[in-house]
């Protein structure tokens, strides 16, 4: 680990203590939507589309419905569409009729998976029989499946009926859902100071979150008309306010209880199966649980885009970047929404970039609708951004990192879509990175058995969320605290949440009991994402922390008849300024409360600022076999700015997994498409992530640049690591073998054709 | 005085300015002087008494979580952003 500014001392910040949740998940005790268990209980299955574009002529569900062990069956009809307004849900805004359309259709099916009905039955296989008995009639469309497609003359529209934005004008006809642009300075004239431009194009397809527990929903709609949910989510609170709208009821007769989540790395902020649940249980005067099967995940949930990319960079002899060009066009899918918006604002957030100009489209296409997944959009655009920067550092024979650090952004620096960044830790953590170990090692170029190895860079940005949260913390006799918390935990939350009221409390991590609780039980608490919730949610503990403290104060003023100005805390313990003889420890005091006046809980509620952001360069040693294409990640470096490590071991964790899941971006993971739009390898044995035996041990280090919007500094760590790997990878390939790929992922055709094309091009030469 | 600075697809409301200077202690009143220039201004920023959902007010660096309450410098600037999601 790298300190880059002293911090204050801290008693548990900064420790590994064991997860409070840690035994139940390792044996198996901690439940999960699949495990729910209700009295009366049904099973609810959907049926889906089996084409990318049709009109539903037809729906009959007559014999389903008669259909032994059937309690009901549901259709678009039972779903009306939702008003078409904006509603805000946490950091996202969504159009609450595409977000209906997108669950049940109406009329037209706009992706292949779109469900057109669905059952409630005694059980699971009685309902996955009365499917069958669903007769559909549909007349098959064609489909729009590229960006490219899209954009054509005369292109097929995914939603007739929309009107299109183009910096600023309404069209209709079109399926550019929206077209944007930032511009500073003059990039013509910056274009005219370069000797050195770069100029490429970049493409790649759909990849998935990967997550391994189900989507799954179980919702009863009570007599009372109030319903209850249970669902794997990463945001009660979101599912609550989506609902509503298309449920047509007020919020606050919706309780949420968020389940254990098994991943979600942003795929499980939207809704999906929560709805039918509920409808069917209206119908069926039951219970209903529906679990979604793996080829639904892969074809109905949301993916990140697939789309092209075009670059364009100048630099000077200096190495200074004059001028740069980005124009980025983003798969929404079925309905408009792809995070095409923070791809642009993240492309050239790295840089210090005096002429600039980014255009992002939105564009329809006749595929599942996009959803955040870890830096949202970061990732594609940082692989065409710093693959263009390492040919840049190449064609200017600068070390990548230097180059890097010399265009680097600071504090005071304007990022290319405008605003000017506050204290960040970019050069701080490129600095750590040039003096690691593995930067200074030798990478022998050719192994004995002929294969070729590489090095490559890169760097990424992703903002990190501020946003709400409340924290309620309640005092136990045995001086040990209860922590009630909205924020769904998934990668080890309670304890970075824990820890910042124990650091505040005086207790160890573990004397601090957290835990995750339903809508009706805690104050607002946005989503558990956006990189913002040991920031944000650890806020709002520090403040309930010491509103618990100020309390106790009025207690041991009580207690000892003072008053509780002459009252200090420290180290556990409160004390008398003006009497040294009077002092008491948190557990005493805590024993003492039902005679100094009763129970005593305080809560704290905040509405976070943003972190600065956070910055994130990544180091990778590659190995191809040029007979084959395949490559192997041979060692691997990953450093990160994340102002203040609450559980180090977490950080590194998510810092890990991040560069994983870019890995397998890099070089496996693909949505393979029919030209009927239909996903060809929606198993995890044909859609490949990489797994332990992939890889090698993945290196982290943690730059520590404290964020000044955090009493303790904490900035969020689970987006940034996901960015720079692609753009790494695919400059340890041309490292390696002379080749630059432009498509992800640089799966082993891809790499051998290109390998092959250089191979012969140095034949001819 | 405070910037505003003006995305491109609202520059038509301000005559092709990329960036208005405006007196005012608060983004409202920044924003009410903008108005008296150029109008049709507020429609795209502001909806009632809020900021426009799809859009984020960055002041100084920071997205703003006081809306159009929130407070300025005399050399505050202002960008007008998509709101961000997270995974």
């Amino acid at each position: 680990m790298t300190t880059t500014e002293q911090p204050q001392e801290y008693k548990v910040i900064g420790t590994r203590p064991i997860r409070h949740d840690g035994l139940d998940k390792v044996i198996g005790k901690a439940l999960y939507g699949g495990d729910m268990k209700l009295p009366g209980l049904v099973w609810g299955a959907v049926l889906r589309s089996p084409h990318a574009h049709a009109d539903i002529k037809r729906i009959d569900t007559s014999k389903a419905s008669a259909a032994p062990g059937v309690l009901a069956v549901m259709t678009g009809a039972d779903m009306p569409v939702a008003e078409s307004i904006e509603l805000e849900t946490g950091e996202e805004v969504t159009n609450l009729a595409h977000a209906s359309l997108k669950l049940m259709a109406h009329g037209r099916v706009t992706y292949k998976g779109h469900p057109v009905a669905a059952v409630a039955a005694v059980d699971h296989n009685t309902a996955l029989e009365a499917l069958k008995l669903i007769d559909v009639e549909y007349e098959v469309l064609k489909p729009v499946l590229t960006v490219d497609e899209a954009v054509a003359e005369g292109a097929p529209l995914v939603l007739p009926d929309h009107v299109g934005n183009d910096l600023g004008e309404k069209r209709r006809g079109t399926n550019v859902a929206d077209h944007f642009r930032h511009e500073f300075g003059d990039p013509a004239k910056g274009f005219s100071e370069a000797t050195v431009i770069v100029e490429r194009e970049f493409s790649l397809t759909m990849v998935h979150q990967g997550y391994i527990e189900p989507h799954n929903a179980t919702a009863l709609w009570k007599s009372d008309g109030k319903i209850e949910v249970w669902t794997s989510t990463q945001g009660a609170f979101g599912v609550r306010s989506a609902l509503a709208p298309i449920l047509q009821v007020p919020e606050t007769d919706i309780k949420v209880t968020p389940m254990e989540i098994g991943g979600g790395f942003g795929g499980k902020i939207n809704i999906y199966l929560e709805p039918l649940s509920a409808i069917l249980s209206k119908k069926a005067g039951r219970p209903v649980k529906i679990v979604m099967d793996r080829k639904s995940i892969f074809e109905a949930t949301g993916p990140t885009p697939g789309g092209r990319i075009r670059v364009k960079m100048g630099a000077n002899d200096a190495g200074e970047i004059t001028a740069a060009e980005v124009d980025l066009y983003y798969e929404a899918g079925a309905y408009p929404g792809s995070p095409v918006g923070a791809g642009a604002m993240c492309s050239l957030a790295c840089y210090r970039v005096p002429n600039s100009r980014i255009d992002g489209w939105d564009i329809l296409v006749n595929k599942p609708k996009t959803a955040a997944y870890r830096a949202p959009g970061a990732t594609q655009a940082a692989f065409a951004v710093e693959s263009v920067v390492d040919e840049v550092c190449r064609r200017l024979g600068m070390d990548p990192i230097e180059f890097r650090l010399l265009n680097g952004v600071k504090e005071g620096d304007r990022r290319a879509d405008g605003p000017v960044y506050p204290r960040v830790g970019n050069l701080e953590q490129l600095q750590a990175l040039k003096e690691s170990p593995h930067y200074a090692s030798q990478l022998d170029k050719v192994t004995e058995d002929g294969k070729l190895r590489g090095r490559g860079v890169a760097n990424g940005f992703w903002f990190n969320g501020g946003m709400q949260s409340t924290v309620t913390i309640n005092v136990n006799s045995d001086g040990e605290v209860g922590l009630v918390e909205g924020s769904v935990d998934i990668g080890g939350t309670r304890a970075s949440v824990a820890m910042q009221a124990a650091e505040v409390l005086g207790l160890r991590a573990e004397e601090v009991h957290p835990v995750v609780v339903d809508t009706d039980s805690v104050g607002y608490t946005d989503v558990t994402g956006g990189s913002r919730t040991a920031n944000a949610t650890g806020y709002a503990a520090y403040l309930a922390a010491h509103n618990v403290i100020t309390a106790m104060k009025e207690r041991a003023a009580i207690l000892w008849e003072i008053s509780a100005d002459d009252i200090q805390f420290a180290d556990g313990v409160f004390s008398s300024e003006s009497d040294s003889e009077l002092s008491i420890s948190f557990k005493e005091l805590a024993g003492k409360l039902t005679e100094t006046g009763g129970p005593l809980a305080a809560s704290g509620s905040i509405r976070q600022r943003g972190s600065g952001g956070g910055f994130g360069a990544h180091l990778v040693d590659v190995e191809v076999d040029p007979e084959t294409g395949k490559v192997d990640v041979i060692r691997y470096t990953a450093a990160q700015d994340v102002g203040k490590a609450i559980h180090p071991s977490y950080v590194e964790g998510q810092i890990q997994g991040g560069a994983t899941q870019g890995i397998g971006w890099a070089l496996n993971e693909e949505y393979f498409w029919t030209d009927e739009g239909t996903m060809q390898n929606s198993t995890f044995l044909d859609y490949r992530m990489p797994t332990s035996l992939d890889l090698p041990m993945i290196d982290t280090i943690l730059t520590e640049v404290p964020n000044p919007t955090h009493p303790f500094g904490v900035r969020g760590v689970g987006e940034t690591p996901i960015i720079a790997p692609v753009g790494a990878v695919a400059n340890a390939i041309a490292d390696a073998t002379g080749a630059r790929l432009t498509e992800a992922p640089m799966k082993p055709s891809r790499v051998l054709k290109a390998v092959k094309a250089v191979e012969e091009h140095n034949g001819r030469s | 005085m405070p910037t505003l600075f003006i995305p491109i697809h609202m520059r038509r409301h301000t005559g092709g300015a990329d960036r208005v200077e405006v007196g005012g202690a608060t983004l409202r009143e920044a924003l009410n002087e903008a108005g008296t220039l150029h109008p049709a201004l507020i429609n795209e920023v502001v909806q009632g008494d809020r900021i426009r959902p799809g859009l984020a007010a960055v002041i100084d660096g920071e997205q703003t979580v006081e809306g159009l309450r929130s407070k300025l410098r005399s050399d505050s600037e202002i960008h007008f952003l998509r709101p961000i999601s997270g995974g």
